[in-house]
């Protein structure tokens, strides 16, 4: 009995202090756990702080930039610079920025400063324009003039990756300088919206050390050379067309000029622009970004291999080649030894063309040997029996076409096709058939901008009486485009 | 009697449109009294491979501005022009001139 009264005794005693114990280190495990929390708390509150410094500069940074970009003034005429300022180091933001160039021994700390303090003048915000000054910018070119007289349109874009679709109608020059300041806002950009003439290029070109001729007619790359010889700046010149592309720096360390290598403008019928010829967006591209690295080796100080070279892409075969050049010729009129181009002239007239790469509008034809897209609707309309015989290439009427149109292209009705001639008097002696009497079966011949049914009224009138017999010929001025603008909206334009 | 010369012709730039597009022939200039020049070779293109509109392609007895020569890859005005004798295996290649950007 004893026995068991000791025993709940203790137990008792066990029980009580147990529970105390317990109280104790669950206080003491809470105490614990609360300075736990407390000192996340403090490391929480510091990161939250350093976060804040952190989102104060980035929106700093940002606002800066914006500033930047509203900066940009875009230019309608050449004003006068202020020089580069000559940067004495890199800053650390330079060197982690430009790191991974700064370890190639050939550019090095002293390329990258002279990348900094090179002004560049880029004509033409095209195809190859865009990557040009995409890769200028991105390698921390100090100045960029930024110039073109046009503004952004949707067939544009598949080329010209500084524009986007929001940008479509808004001025080139001042589209890609955006796109410039938002890759670098380290790098001076100047838009220049205006038409590089006789009257501004020397005033223009004169203020840069490097010029890029990115241009894409015949006049202006003229015009843009003579500026360069006239006041000694280098000029990296890049073309491209279809699936080729080709470039060259002229005038400089003695080398060649543009007129050594062409001293007489090729026949304006011989030239094709991208609107007609057509181009893959890739390869001014690559042109453009080859284009970019000339000029980076002669803003570095590197110098350029292309001085007396010609180098030549083959996109379809995936070839380059480089073509030795004649040196500069003693006999040139602007750069040989006794010069008569001593000032910029008049270069439109010189080569026969317009400069720009705007369709060129033919008037081979009198007034009733055409009609207007108006007349051809109502003949549509009136379902008169005739020929529509449109001109244009294969690739192009798989585009789109008219229903119901003859299709032979230009080029077979000049080789004069048996094939195509065959099926021409088909059809002119079955339209003959419907019509009453013996009259001429009228023939109305289109193309994309009514210049090549120009061409083609000529050849058939001439084949009258020979292959072809009984037609009245004559073109719808202003083609398919002509149509898709004043009589059917849903028409595709290209 | 020179014998005959076999060369390589190339068009490209837009040349090669008046030639069918076609950019590469290879050519066996038959053999003749005169050596085989680059003034010959011209005639013989126009006569032989140049079907339609020649003005496109040569004017006089040169090829039209805007097309370059090139030699065994370099300018023809380095080799002679015109008077540059060919050899056998030459490389000949017309390019013409691009503009667009």
């Amino acid at each position: 009995m004893t026995t068991f009264v000791f025993c709940s005794y203790i137990l008792n005693y066990y029980f009580y202090y147990c529970g105390y114990f317990v109280t104790v280190i669950f206080l003491l495990v809470r105490f614990s756990r609360l300075t736990a929390m407390d000192n996340e708390m403090c490391s929480l509150k510091r990161q939250l702080e350093e976060k804040e410094k952190e989102i104060a500069a980035l929106r700093s940074k940002l606002a800066a930039r914006v500033e930047k970009a509203s900066e940009l003034k875009i230019q309608d005429k050449v004003t006068t610079l202020n020089p580069l300022t000559a940067k004495p180091s890199l800053s650390n933001e330079d060197i982690m920025r430009y790191s991974r160039q700064l370890l190639l021994p050939d550019l090095g700390v002293q390329g990258q400063l002279k990348l900094s303090q090179t002004s560049v003048l880029v004509v033409g915000c095209g195809g190859l324009g865009c990557p040009l000054a995409q890769y200028l910018a991105a390698a921390g070119i100090g100045r960029l003039g930024l110039l073109d007289y046009d503004e952004v349109e949707l067939s544009n874009l598949h080329r010209q990756v500084l524009h986007g679709e929001e940008n479509q109608g808004q001025a080139k020059a001042l589209s890609a300088a955006r796109s410039v300041i938002r890759l670098n806002s380290g790098v001076e950009c100047i838009p220049y919206h205006l038409q590089l003439s006789p009257e501004n290029a020397l005033q223009l070109v004169q203020q840069y050390d490097i010029v890029a001729d990115c241009s894409d007619n015949v006049p202006t790359r003229y015009l843009v050379n003579d500026a360069c010889v006239l006041s000694g700046k280098p000029l990296v010149s890049a073309s491209a067309l279809r699936m080729e592309g080709q470039l060259t720096v002229y005038n400089y360390h003695g080398g060649p000029c543009y007129r050594c290598l062409y001293p007489v403008p090729p026949p304006p019928e011989t030239v094709t622009n991208c609107s007609d010829g057509g181009v893959l967006g890739v390869v001014p591209g690559i042109m453009g970004c080859l284009q970019a690295l000339e000029v980076l080796k002669i803003a570095s100080g590197q110098g350029t291999a292309c001085g007396q070279q010609l180098l030549l892409f083959d996109a379809q075969n995936a070839r380059f080649r480089s073509i030795r050049l004649r040196p500069k010729q003693p006999s040139c009129v602007v750069c040989g030894e006794i010069p008569s181009v001593t000032r910029l002239v008049d270069y439109e007239a010189f080569c026969g063309s317009a400069a720009t790469d705007k369709c060129r509008k033919l008037n081979l034809l009198s007034k009733d040997q055409r009609i207007t897209v108006q007349d051809y609707k109502s003949i549509r309309d009136s379902t008169g029996p005739h020929i529509l015989l449109d001109v244009r290439p294969l690739v192009e009427v798989e585009i789109c076409s008219l229903p119901s149109s003859l299709n032979i292209p230009l080029s077979s009705l000049e080789e004069k096709k048996s094939k195509d001639i065959q099926l021409l008097q088909e059809k002119i002696s079955q339209v003959k058939q419907q019509m009453a009497g013996d009259q001429q079966a009228p023939v109305y011949v289109v193309c994309k901008l009514g210049n090549d049914s120009q061409k083609a009224v000529q050849l058939l009138e001439k084949m009258s009486g020979e292959e072809v017999d009984g037609i009245t010929v004559k073109d719808i001025s202003g083609g398919l485009m002509a149509w898709a603008k004043m009589i059917d909206p849903s028409f595709p334009r290209y | 009697m020179a014998a005959p010369v076999s060369v390589h012709l190339e068009f490209g730039g837009g040349a090669e449109l008046l030639f069918d597009g076609v950019k590469e022939h290879h050519v066996t200039l038959p053999s003749q009294p005169e050596p085989w020049g680059m003034r010959q070779l011209l005639v013989w293109i126009q006569r032989n491979l140049l079907k339609e509109r020649p003005e496109l392609f040569v004017q006089g007895d040169s090829v039209r501005p805007g097309i370059l020569v090139l030699i065994n890859d370099a300018d023809w005005e380095l080799m002679g022009e015109l008077d540059y004798q060919l050899q056998d295996q030459d490389n000949v290649v017309f390019i013409s001139t691009l503009h667009g950007g």
